[in-house]
């Protein structure tokens, strides 16, 4: 048994040479954003907060185009709007007119700073900026102020989001305060609004009261109002963000995120080493597995059991799994997107019998490959094909890989539309973007009921496949 | 009540009958107004990207290319090349080295694979700063594969949007007869500018313009072939839709090939039967103006009564119009009133001088008119200006909606036509749509008592 177990483990990822940059001349339709965008996603999260692209202007309008095509939501994005000299002389004078505009129009309480590839190239310093802006503004009550060093041509929108969580935490972060009871931080990543209003529903059944961040749950998924509200409500207050350290730990999901000193490190791993707050490091949690280190993590932080509705919704969701594996046994799928959405992705896929046959995603985390190894192995499954999790790669390379592998559907944000036309199979539609469907900001993939869901719509998905090719259409499946 | 409109900017902002009309406008967004508008690139990129058969290299870090890969609804009737977003995802040890060699690599192999007409190299901000030579790339590259390959002027912080315009219009320039026709040039032969084929839009045209008897040589850009372009200074007219984005291009070729333009508009019905009258009188055939009188009356026979059902239904109410190009503006307004629709609102991102009295000569009293916009500034008017319809593009489109206006897309992604007198009549069904769906009985919308 042992033995056989890990003969399988050496044959169930086949770990391809993540290609250097040097290696790939060009990207053919990336599979990628740049860091602004996710660090203004991550600013988002902040009650009352205004993100400003310290840059060109078209970074700042590309990035609201993006992000109001999958959210439906205005998202006002602020920029300096770098011309000419201001590239040759540098930008502090439009970086000074733009925070005083962006100040008086919007009365923000905080405004979310971050660079793009022209500021951080011509050497913009926006520590020292905001320091001299401070001075000269000291008699005024100033909003927080946040600067977040996010050049497009590193990382991703993935980085640039995590990059401004930690930089959040680090700017804002009080010392020396007392721990608090109860208090937990919960640092999700790049998750669906649905998502988080989910998880906090959770941590606040176990009696603990989270400092989500961030938390767009409500600033990127908002009621109908009959006014356009320049700041719309919620987010996490920019006290509870200074009131971290009081926390007695944090919970945070991404296991791409770096484990050691880097820029992809996260904002959990700083609290820890900063100010003391045990990071508890997961998965995102879809999936049964992950969705238990999840909820075990809030029990014994809490010392209470799980909850007993949550205890039915696992219980709902190992039902769901019995009565459909037949349909999903020995399927194959491509998945791509966010790192940690696939990783989370493909242990789910693995716990219920579908060969995740490719992983990819744009992004460069040295951990993915091993983390998608990690979650896909030790299930007994007898799939003799192999795992393939690769990264730093474009659409057009994915594509190729999977036109080959010929799978039976694919998972991921809705770029990979095309493909799934070419090869007249289903899409299943998660993550991020969502251009071409509507209530993206409303799907649910965490948790055991964002499992249940996905798992309702795969396996619906594929039972649809069956009917429509049968030449008797059977009425029942 | 909404506060926080900027006073640097008060002098873009003109309300009809105050006073002398004075806007200001052609000028830098303001740091920090969020302006509506995008980048150089933006503007480059819109009018290069309806050329199917050609390569589109976006030289910079991934960003550029991915937010405009596949962006616009403008359609092919043959090859999809423009569909695929290719960018030499510039990293750091580039920014630091030079990007130069991968440009070059990333060239020569996209080149070799997908055998394009020829290819346009879009600079973007970082290559501007970190001074690639992308000019001697594209020269040696063209040398080796014997296609053109052009460089765009693109970065992004080298002005406006309408920079990017002319930046376009240069590349074209330089492809602009550098080849023959083929076939000798039928005699009442145009070139359409500044149609972008949206939703398929430029068919529409050209079947009209083939009824009264006008051949279109090159579309520029919509459904744009390399070869037609490069052989397109052998048509009779210049036929430019879209002043702001081509008017640079008409008139270069006016001077090198003495090739006559006129300026047209296709949306609604008077622009439109303008357009087909101007263009026809042009050649002086009275032939050609019987059939353009014969299709006028034709299409109107069929499109009227379809436009009194809607107009019985729409009359009296206030639209804000806030679109890219003020030429779309000055139609909709035209055509909004065909609709019974009054103008309440009207701007632009990069209209001139001249396009806003325009504006001003066909609205109302009362009319704000605006240049270079942000979303509070339109909340605020349309609100106090009580509107209750929305015309604009993605980025309006949740203003509108959250305030309970009723709203049409008349931008990139429009997937119906809206140009022509059949896409008068798509016109009239999105904004019946946008206002009258039972949904506004239970969001309320605007002007709803």
């Amino acid at each position: 048994m042992i033995k056989s177990a890990c003969d399988e483990d050496c044959r169930a990822t086949v770990r391809l040479k993540i290609p250097d940059a040097s290696d790939v001349a060009a990207l053919t339709n990336p599979c990628k954003l740049c860091a602004p965008l996710g660090a203004c996603v991550a600013f988002k999260g902040v009650e009352g907060c205004i993100p400003l692209i310290h840059g060109s202007q078209g970074c700042a309008t590309y990035i609201r185009r993006y992000l109001i095509s999958h959210f439906r939501e205005p998202v006002d994005i602020a920029s300096s709007c770098f011309v000419e000299s201001a590239t040759v002389f540098g930008g502090a004078n439009l970086f000074n007119t733009g925070l005083d505009n962006l100040i008086s129009q919007y009365r923000p309480k905080m405004v979310g700073i971050c660079t793009n590839c022209l500021s951080e190239t011509i050497g913009e310093d926006l520590r020292r900026m905001l320091q001299d802006y401070r001075i000269e503004h000291k008699k005024e009550v100033l909003p927080a102020l946040v600067a977040a060093s996010t050049p497009s041509y590193t990382g991703t929108h993935a980085d640039g989001f995590h990059i401004a969580v930690r930089s959040m935490l680090a700017e804002l972060s009080l010392p020396g305060l007392e721990k608090v009871k109860g208090r937990v931080n919960l640092l999700p990543g790049f998750v669906s609004p649905g998502d988080l209003d989910h998880l906090k529903e959770v941590i606040t059944a176990f009696g603990l009261d989270p400092m989500v961040l961030p938390d767009y749950s409500e600033t990127l998924d908002g009621g109908f109002q009959e006014e356009y509200s320049k700041l719309p409500e919620g987010g996490t207050p920019v006290e509870r963000i200074k009131r971290a350290p009081e926390a007695e730990a944090t919970i945070q999901f991404g296991r791409a995120l770096a484990r050691e000193e880097g820029e992809r490190l996260g904002g959990g791993v700083w609290l820890e080493r900063s100010c003391g707050v045990n990071c508890y490091r997961l998965g995102m949690p879809i999936g049964l597995r992950e969705s238990d280190e999840f909820f075990h993590t809030l029990s014994m932080l809490s010392g209470k059991p799980v909850p007993a509705r949550y205890k039915s919704e696992r219980s709902r969701l190992l039902d769901s799994y019995v009565d459909g594996h037949k349909y999903l046994f020995g399927k194959r799928a491509v998945v791509y997107g966010d790192e940690d959405m696939v990783i989370g992705l493909a242990s789910f896929l693995a716990e219920i019998g579908v060969n995740p046959v490719l992983c990819a995603s744009g992004g460069i985390s040295t951990h993915f490959a091993d983390s998608v190894h990690a979650v896909t192995r030790n299930l007994g499954n007898t799939f003799d094909e192999p795992v393939t999790a690769i990264n730093d790669v474009d659409f057009d390379r994915i594509f190729a890989r999977a036109e080959k592998l010929k799978p039976d559907l694919i998972i991921g944000s809705s770029k990979g539309y095309k493909l799934a036309r070419d090869l007249d199979i289903p899409l299943i539609r998660c993550g991020f973007p969502i251009h071409d469907r509507i209530g993206a900001q409303r799907i649910l993939h965490l948790g055991y009921r964002g499992t249940t869901a996905l798992f309702d719509i795969i396996t619906n998905a594929l039972m649809q496949v069956k009917q429509d090719r049968s030449p008797l259409g059977y009425k029942y499946i | 009540m909404m506060t926080g409109l900027l006073k640097e900017r008060e002098r873009q902002i003109v309300t009809k009958g105050d006073g002398t009309f004075d806007i200001e406008c052609s000028k830098a967004s303001l740091a920090g107004s969020v302006s509506q508008r995008a980048c150089v690139f933006c503007g480059s990129r819109v009018v290069l990207y309806p050329i199917v058969d050609a390569l589109h290299l976006i030289h910079g870090p991934a960003g550029c290319a991915a937010y405009t890969w596949d962006i616009r609804g403008t359609v092919s009737s043959g090859p999809e090349l423009h569909r695929m977003s290719f960018t030499t995802d510039l990293r750091e040890k580039d920014i630091i080295f030079g990007g130069a060699d991968k440009l070059y690599r990333a060239l020569s192999e996209l080149i070799e694979l997908h055998h394009p007409k020829a290819a346009f190299v879009y600079a973007t901000c970082i290559v501007g700063v970190i001074g690639d030579d992308i000019e001697s790339v594209c020269r040696r590259v063209e040398g080796e594969k014997k296609i053109p390959v052009l460089p765009v002027w693109s970065e992004g912080f080298r002005g406006s949007k309408k920079d990017g315009y002319r930046a376009a219009c240069d590349a074209l320039e330089k492809l602009v007869g550098t080849m023959e026709p083929e076939k000798p040039v039928h005699p009442y032969s145009i070139n359409i500018l500044g149609d972008f084929n949206l939703a398929g839009e430029l068919w529409i045209l050209e079947e009209y313009y083939r009824r009264i008897g006008i051949n279109i040589y090159a579309r520029i850009t919509g459904d744009g072939r390399v070869d037609d372009i490069r052989s397109c200074h052998r048509a009779a007219l210049n036929v430019v839709q879209c002043s702001g984005s081509m008017s640079h291009l008409a008139e270069t070729m006016k001077e090198k090939y003495g090739i006559p333009f006129k300026h047209v508009s296709y949306f609604g019905i008077e622009d439109m039967s303008a357009a087909l009258y101007d263009v026809a009188s042009f050649f002086n055939d009275p032939v050609l103006l019987e059939k353009t009188a014969a299709l006028v009356k034709e299409e109107l026979e069929k499109l009227m009564p379809v436009l009194e059902f809607y107009r019985a239904r729409l009359t009296g109410r206030k639209a804000v119009i806030y679109v890219g190009g003020a030429f779309k503006a000055i139609s909709l307004i035209k055509a909004l009133r065909l609709l019974g629709i009054q103008t309440v609102v009207v701007g632009s991102q990069t209209g001139r001088k001249e396009d806003y009295e325009i504006m001003a000569e066909l609205c109302d009293y009362g009319t704000v008119i605006v240049d270079d916009s942000n979303p509070i500034e339109l909340a605020t008017f349309a609100r106090e200006r009580g509107a209750d319809l929305f015309i604009g593009g993605v980025k309006e489109r949740p203003i509108a909606h959250k305030m309970g206006m009723g709203f049409c897309d008349h931008n990139h992604e429009r997937k119906e036509p809206l140009a022509g007198y059949e896409g008068m009549k798509n016109f009239a069904a999105e904004v019946y749509a946008g206002m009258m769906s039972p949904v506004w009985r239970f969001a309320r919308r605007r002007g709803e008592k």
